[in-house]
């Protein structure tokens, strides 16, 4: 029997076929933040439930905790103390492993479960948080649960999940050099819509990803949920698996040997079929800028803002139409017409190292600075990430070109009450989301990959980055 | 968990793709570490012209006096995408939303809804907006039926459509389900699974320290 990759994850993990439909699964990893983790552990405390397999569960300060330096538990954030304060009392409560603020390893949960080896090739992780299809880019199946899927995982180790179909995208073309993986998740969430993965597990596949490095391919599983994927995944290959030596939590010796061979069968058998299978040509792929209040709102970054009455259907063009309203854009002109008033770089899409390099080097190459009027954020996504940037000097890349260097975390991603760019700010943002007020109340969000957003920064209006 | 098995109720249409759990419930708006004290924050971006004052939007759907009591939403394709906050859900419970009707939902939020006591129903284009034109002509007299265990939505003259749910979120839904006690009949399975996993892949089980 010839099977997918998923198929194969799937089936590891089955502990009890419920249904024709639905499986009851074993969970390897769950990690929690201080947003929403608290509260699953409270209720679970409440019920007299213990977490079941502590040493398989993690909790990190990212969503709520500040940036800015000098930061504590007394957040920007009103009341973002008391989530700090219930998560510290939660976790110790359970005796879990927490990343508080002070740890120098804390940081974004989806930049730490790869980094420290928590996440891995063929295991399954969930978190209380949509973009943990991140962890599908080492070849692991996460997937996003609300709080009380996670307070069933930590009781039982388990939860039952419907068994969702199985989609390939094979991209095809030689990429243009300038071509980033988020540009390519970008045109792929443009070109599918944002209902396009609907029910399905994607597999990203072809020459173009094959040829991405470990962080690249974070940065395109991150976005299936935006496209209402249940998950994304890209086949572990030797450099993902060579990635994980000498990880924390990863295996050392000859349990690492033996899950690398282990490792190896993780792959789509050659004969296997999908429910779906769709191509991409990337030949002619040029940077993406989102224009609009959805990813699926993207345009060529020296593309015009489209007109409503082009919309494929009559509820799009509402949309549309609506989306143009509140991103104050007149339609058939270009972004550069906008002047902005942020720039942010950071989150669980782009906040690694291999991001960072991409801006600082667009900066240092071009030697622009941020143009007057911009406030230009960058934000690490890990403590280990700020340091290894630090050792390389890119902190002082960004600070000399106009950016504020921050602490890690998921900092000005959302809107949570505290720090905002200004009500109706125009930002150009590495994040994953433009809804609306998503980044501050009447914020309007330009999705960009790093270089775009450092190019944007300096040029004063949303523009690709081309080096 | 509230058992779900029949309602009838006015329906609000919100006609709208994509309505993510951001406008559902902003971030901002989730000031506490509880699952309740969020009904006044749901849609705020759409409710209130003003975050600070909460002056009305009086054009919000919700807002209008023929939907204040309203317990049925009606919106498009995709709803509840995006943040896998759960604040969704009990934002829309505690207002007193008890069955969405759309298009299609998000994943989390899908799961979400039903393990808080909200039906989702899943309908076609068609029989959507025709429901929505009807309502929308007379909220306070042409409210919907629900039945779960017939699985059928009746709009008064359009008649009833029915709906397809998973037996299992049917199951919890009827009889109001605590999922963690079903799983916990498993615990024997669960642990003859970790045996033999960890022949197989003994690296994966982590020792508490």
């Amino acid at each position: 029997m010839q099977k997918t990759l998923f198929e194969k994850i799937w089936e590891a993990h089955e502990v009890s076929s419920l249904s024709e439909v639905q499986s009851l699964l074993y969970i390897d990893r769950i990690f929690l933040h201080e947003r929403t983790g608290a509260i699953a552990l409270q209720s679970l405390a409440e019920k007299q439930r213990q977490v079941r397999q502590r040493a398989h569960a993690f909790c990190t300060m990212d969503h709520i905790v500040d940036t800015i330096p000098g930061r504590s538990a007394h957040t920007l954030m009103p009341s973002g103390r008391e989530f700090i304060i219930a998560t510290r009392s939660a976790t110790q409560d359970a005796d879990i492993r927490l990343f508080d603020i002070s740890d120098p390893d804390q940081g974004i949960v989806h930049v730490l479960s790869p980094e420290l080896g928590i996440a891995l090739p063929g295991s399954t992780i969930i978190c209380p948080d949509s973009h943990t299809c991140t962890l599908g880019g080492v070849g692991a199946v996460g997937w996003g649960v609300g709080s009380t899927e996670a307070e069933h995982a930590l009781a039982t180790s388990t939860l039952r999940v419907k068994r969702p179909r199985t989609m390939r995208i094979n991209y095809t073309g030689e990429a243009p050099a300038n071509l980033t993986a988020k540009d390519i998740i970008l045109l792929t969430i443009r070109t599918l819509g944002t209902g396009g993965g609907s029910g399905f597990a994607i597999e990203f596949s072809g020459d173009a990803i094959r040829k991405l490095e470990v962080e690249a391919r974070l940065t395109i599983c991150n976005m299936s949920v935006e496209l209402s994927a249940f998950t994304g995944i890209i086949e572990p290959d030797p450099q993902v698996m060579d990635w994980f030596s000498g990880r924390d939590f990863a295996p050392t010796g000859e349990q690492l040997d033996l899950a690398k061979s282990y490792w190896q069968s993780l792959k789509t058998d050659a004969l296997a079929t999908f429910d779906r299978e769709t191509t991409i040509d990337l030949s002619q792929a040029k940077p993406q800028l989102s224009w609009g209040t959805s990813p699926e709102h993207c345009i060529d970054h020296d593309g015009k803002i489209p007109e409503p009455k082009d919309a494929p259907s009559k509820i799009a063009r509402e949309a549309w139409r609506r989306a143009l309203e509140y991103m104050e854009l007149k339609p058939s002109t270009h972004l550069s017409n906008y002047p902005i008033q942020a720039a942010f770089i950071g989150s669980c899409t782009n906040s690694r190292l291999s991001d960072l390099r991409a801006a600082a080097d667009y900066l240092q190459q071009t030697n622009n600075k941020v143009a007057k009027g911009v406030k230009a954020i960058c934000v690490p996504g890990s403590g280990r990430v700020k340091r290894a940037a630090e050792a390389e000097g890119l902190d002082k890349i960004f600070i000399e070109a106009g950016f504020e260097w921050r602490e890690p975390g998921c900092s000005l991603c959302f809107y949570a009450g505290g720090e905002d760019f200004g009500e109706g700010a125009r930002i150009v943002s590495t994040t994953n989301r433009n809804f609306e007020g998503r980044q501050g109340i009447r914020a309007k969000t330009h999705l960009a990959s790093p270089i775009s957003v450092a190019a944007s920064a300096c040029a004063g209006f949303p523009i690709g980055g081309l080096l | 968990m509230r058992a779900f098995t029949q309602h009838n109720g006015v329906a609000a249409p919100l006609f709208r793709d994509n309505i993510d759990t951001d406008a559902i419930i902003p971030s901002r708006e989730m000031k506490t570490v509880s699952k309740s004290g969020l009904a006044a924050g749901l849609f705020a971006p759409w409710r209130y012209l003003d975050a600070q004052t909460r002056t009305p939007n009086t054009d919000f759907v919700l807002n209008k006096p023929s939907y204040k009591s309203a317990s049925i939403l009606i919106a498009g394709h995709n709803f509840g995408c995006g943040s896998s906050r759960e604040h969704a859900a009990w934002a829309l419970a505690e207002f007193g939303f008890r069955a969405i009707l759309a298009h299609s939902f998000g994943a989390i939020f899908k799961n979400n809804a039903i393990r808080n006591g909200i039906l989702p129903i899943e309908l076609k284009w068609p029989d959507l907006e025709a429901i929505a034109e009807w309502v929308a002509a007379n909220p306070a007299e042409n409210t919907i039926s629900i039945d779960l265990d017939a699985q059928s939505v009746s709009a008064g003259p359009l008649g009833s459509t029915d709906f397809g749910i998973d037996p299992e979120a049917k199951l919890m839904l009827l009889h109001g389900l605590d999922e963690i006690g079903l799983t916990e009949r498993f615990s024997a399975e669960i642990e003859a699974f970790e045996k033999k996993d960890m022949l197989v892949r003994p690296w994966n089980y982590l020792k508490a320290t």
